[in-house]
């Protein structure tokens, strides 16, 4: 370890570790750098939007796999994709959208990579009806602690280790992704405001079905009667009959908006219990109480966050500490408990979104099982935060839970085996295939995985 | 590892019966540490103090390490990296010395120099190579207001914290950009078997007070760290104050 080290971090800016940081070009760079990744082991980085340690290695070895970013062959008729793992959402969407074809499955932002949305296997508003992405990738190549390459098809074990694995069972090189049919570059939304907790979950119970996508913004420091108001924004692709006739003539076409980065110094308490309040207020009461059909940007919809480059330096020097768990249906009252606490405490987290969860995915150590997650981002400043989410994660795995570990930088090792069922295998598996432990990252470090 | 609130997993302490660092220890250990390192000399303290720490749910050990066998401290500090990452060093060993016994013994003084300087260079560059090869990690080492500015009152012990101190800083400096963070904490007086039986100085604090300030430093991956706070501003003026003005302090 000399001068070549630098800092990485995950995207909430939390528990900065060094590394040696390499970007491959080839498969053969790739595997060679594998080879060469030295006794601390390497991981597969993509686009650094995981908010916690999972994709740095401290002393150790960090890919950023986004120089591998060629899109290999369309198939429009099928509705496939073959491409590398760097490619990013937001490339997929740029080169596929004016051909028909949307990415299956989309998180709050589009600069993922292809390998990032496997290992974290990610899910999006369409989970209630789509599954996560890795549902929708039949199969893929894998470079394996060994140096060799295998082709791994969807419904093996190595597949379900891979598909929320962390990175941790192998570097994906290529992937094979089914992609979803659309006719135009808009959405049709409706939007409706809930009054309460109770109001929100019995609208999404009884509406999801009707829509593809559907997520709910929620007022966290909302408190008393309208604790848990919220914003339900629900949608579908928008038919081609559906767009004024200007907009017919090119119904495909795409043009993110992008505003100006964040600046690197945001004052800490930029984001406190007032700002927020304010801005909460502001956009219940802006949002229409109902409105049906209209018309959004798929950008506007998916990813609005994207527009402001490094947004999440707004939270100041000390970074973002997310939280992200799911309870099973038949759970409702922890998470009344939980979001009650949440605005107790006065939580000051623009973004918060609850949303309902379909049928659970295959992988070993995805995050989605049938029920309500809900994600917040909280100030990492914030005082006794660190206690206030561990009594969180104890309420949560009481009630069959889970966090996500995408998102997470700070849970307690010994839940999580509770949370994940079939962790064991995921380890024996690790320890079959990489006795050596040649990937391995801070988050496997610091959880045991 | 370190989490997103700087608690660590792993701790060794330098200094093991140090009552700063052991009130350090059960605070990290009530959030996020299972292992502990207790390094010091072989004595019933250690082992008690081990004890005590294995009693609230870490996995406990100690190790033989003598401050002023400077020769050993490589081969004794490497075998306990050598058994797995440490996200923690606590620097904690220090005499306090007896400055009016100390002024007519040298010798006994050369040994309050040798144990607060010398051995914290030594086990400090050590410390600081190891974390540097694992790329994470702190060392926090205890230094002293005695050390802002010599009194005459306790300047054996005080020259001895002001040269630990500048040295933190500079290994700080030298290890900045290698991703491991160097904090300074500067305690006041802080009632404990070092000071028994001294009368308390103003803002005397106590070791939890200390261990509450460290556990807040890491968090805020502070460089810094005075206990109290209000030290600070105290110091900064007692630092500008002429000599002989200062002289005749009462301090």
């Amino acid at each position: 370890m000399s001068a070549d080290s630098v800092s990485v971090t995950g995207w909430g800016r939390t528990a900065p570790t060094n590394a040696r940081l390499i970007r491959p070009r080839t498969h053969e760079e790739t595997a060679a750098a594998v080879r060469d990744g030295g006794a601390r082991g390497s991981i597969a980085r993509g686009l650094g939007r995981a908010y916690g340690d999972s994709a740095q290695n401290a002393g150790g070895c960090v890919l950023d796999m986004t120089a591998l970013d060629q899109v290999h062959s369309i198939d429009s008729y099928a509705g496939t994709v073959v491409c590398d793992a760097g490619v990013s959402l937001h490339r997929l969407i740029e080169v596929l959208l004016p051909l028909g074809w949307f990415v299956p499955v989309t998180p709050g932002t589009r600069y993922v990579t292809v390998g990032g949305a496997i290992g974290a296997d990610i899910h999006g508003r369409d989970h209630h009806g789509s599954g996560s992405f890795s549902r929708h990738v039949s199969s893929l190549e894998l470079l394996t602690a060994d140096g060799s390459v295998r082709t791994v098809e969807r419904g093996t074990e190595l597949f379900d280790a891979t598909a929320g694995g962390m990175g941790l069972t192998g570097i994906v090189l290529t992937a094979t992704v089914e992609l979803t049919q659309v006719r135009t570059s808009l959405m049709t939304v409706d939007t409706e405001r809930a009054s309460d907790l109770d109001d929100l979950m019995a609208r999404l119970t009884a509406g999801d079905h009707q829509y593809r996508y559907s997520v709910a913004w929620i007022d966290l420091l909302a408190r008393g009667t309208s604790m848990g108001r919220s914003v339900l924004r629900r949608g579908d692709h928008a038919p081609v009959d559906a767009l004024p006739a200007r907009a017919r003539r090119e119904p495909l076409v795409y043009r993110p908006r992008r505003l100006p980065s964040a600046p690197a110094l945001v004052p800490e308490r930029l984001l406190g219990r007032g700002s927020v309040g304010l801005y909460n207020e502001l956009r219940y009461r802006r949002a229409p109480r109902a409105r049906t059909g209209e018309l959004q940007k798929l950008s506007t919809f998916f990813h609005p966050l994207d527009g402001v480059p490094h947004w999440s330096r707004a939270a100041g020097r000390s970074g973002i500490v997310p939280y992200q768990f799911v309870v099973p249906y038949g759970q409702e009252e922890a998470l009344r408990r939980i979001v009650g606490r949440l605005s107790e405490r006065g939580c000051p987290s623009v973004r918060a979104v609850l949303k309902r969860f379909g049928e659970g995915d295959p992988g070993w150590l995805s995050f989605p099982v049938p029920g309500w997650s809900l994600a917040l981002d909280l100030p990492a400043r914030m005082s006794g935060l660190a206690a206030f989410l561990d009594e969180l994660d104890t309420e949560v795995a009481e009630a069959g839970g889970r966090v996500y570990l995408a998102k997470d930088a700070r849970l307690r090792p010994e839940l999580l085996a509770t949370m994940y069922p079939r962790l064991d295998a995921f380890r024996a598996l690790r320890a079959h295939l990489d006795p050596r432990g040649v990937f391995t990252s801070d988050l496997a470090r610091r959880l045991a995985l | 590892m370190k989490d997103a609130f700087g608690t660590p997993q792993s701790l060794l302490v330098l200094g093991g019966s140090s009552e700063i660092a052991l009130a350090t220890a059960r605070r990290l250990i009530a959030r996020r540490t299972r292992t502990v390192w207790l390094a010091g000399r072989p004595s019933p303290a250690l082992e008690a103090a081990a004890e005590g720490l294995r009693a609230l749910g870490a996995d406990t050990r100690t190790v033989a390490f003598d401050a002023l066998d400077t020769e050993s401290h490589a081969e004794v500090l490497g075998k306990v990296f050598a058994e797995g990452d440490i996200d923690l060093v606590l620097l904690a060993f220090g005499v306090l010395g007896d400055q009016d016994r100390d002024e007519a013994d040298p010798l006994a003084a050369v040994r309050v120099a040798q144990t607060n300087y010398t051995g914290a260079v030594s086990a400090g560059l050590i410390c600081g190579t190891a974390l540097q090869a694992q790329g994470h990690g702190s060392l926090v080492v205890l230094s002293s207001v005695a050390g802002e500015r010599a009194r005459r009152a306790d300047f054996i012990y005080g020259s001895s914290k002001a040269g630990l101190d500048a040295f933190t800083q500079g290994l700080g400096d030298a290890l900045h950009v290698s991703g491991v963070h160097v904090m300074v904490v500067r305690p006041g007086f802080v009632r404990s078997r070092m000071t028994a039986g001294r009368p308390d100085a103003p803002l005397a604090t106590t070791p939890e007070a200390v261990a509450t300030a460290i556990e807040l430093g890491l968090r805020r991956r502070s460089e810094t760290v005075w206990v109290p706070g209000t030290l600070r501003l105290v110091m900064s003026a007692l630092r500008h104050t002429p000599r002989a003005l200062f002289r005749r302090l009462p301090v």
